[in-house]
């Protein structure tokens, strides 16, 4: 059913579903254990990143204690977190 | 440690070490049998949280994923001791196998560090020199050098991958 463009409507109620566009987040905290050259290995490994993009988040991980790395899909970022867990790395969901 | 020799990755693992391995490797199966102790900090860390700020999301993604998890994990420690020789000489990995033993050394690190209480601040040759000076045959030197040989190998493992 196609919807006209230009047809007054109802304001659209915005704040029905608080942050429902706001972007689901995959985030890696630091943790005293794991070794930077294995982190920078399993965002490679797991997320396909280059080199460089993989050392960059393991560095911020690192460094602020934090870092995400991977958005999109709630469903995905699930994923992805269990694969992290997977590998032994402490990740959580959240949404940015 | 480990080094590449073509697709394979090798490493020299002795008699002793070999027992190391297989001993961590039946500990964490025991830990991870079939209703792990949730209040246990090493259970903990190794199946986190999903949702930080949300216990009911995560005890939902823990009820989906958790067993696949467990499961994964216990594997993969009983193929490290099959891949183990008995009386020590030369492990060689597929890049398959490599990644099961990566993993598994990276629990048995995580579980000893825990133990340990190793932080990010911890200064390891400091923590074995006191452990020494206090008592040379205590479990926690044991327990020191067990996880510096785990990092040691690990860390050859993943230099090797990505050789």
């Amino acid at each position: 059913m196609a919807t006209p463009l230009a047809v007054p409507t109802e304001t659209p109620d915005v704040d029905e579903v608080p942050g429902a566009d706001r972007p689901w987040v995959t985030i890696v905290w630091n943790d005293p254990v794991n070794l930077m050259q294995y982190v920078t290995w399993v965002f490679q490994k797991l997320f396909g990143y280059s080199r460089e993009k993989a050392e960059s988040l393991m560095l911020d991980v690192h460094h602020k204690g934090k870092a995400v790395v991977s958005s999109g899909a709630r469903e995905k970022m699930e994923f992805d977190a269990s694969a992290l867990h997977g590998y032994g790395l402490w990740a959580t969901v959240d949404q940015q | 440690m480990f080094y590449r020799d073509g697709a394979e990755l090798v490493a020299h693992i002795d008699r002793d070490a070999a027992q190391v391995l297989r001993q961590c490797a039946a500990q964490l199966t025991e830990l991870l049998g079939d209703d792990p102790d949730r209040d246990d900090p090493v259970v903990a860390r190794l199946f986190p949280d999903m949702y930080r700020n949300d216990p009911e999301a995560a005890a939902e993604m823990r009820e989906l994923t958790e067993d696949d998890l467990r499961l994964a994990k216990v594997t993969g420690f009983s193929e490290m001791i099959a891949d183990l020789p008995r009386n020590g000489g030369d492990v060689r990995l597929t890049e398959e196998s490599a990644d099961v033993w990566v993993r598994g050394l990276t629990d048995m690190r995580l579980a000893l560090g825990l133990r340990l209480d190793i932080r990010d601040d911890t200064d390891f040759e400091a923590e074995i020199d006191d452990a020494v000076a206090a008592d040379p045959t205590s479990n926690r030197v044991r327990q020191l050098a067990v996880y510096g040989y785990l990092t040691g190998l690990q860390g050859s493992l993943v230099d090797a991958l990505m050789d």
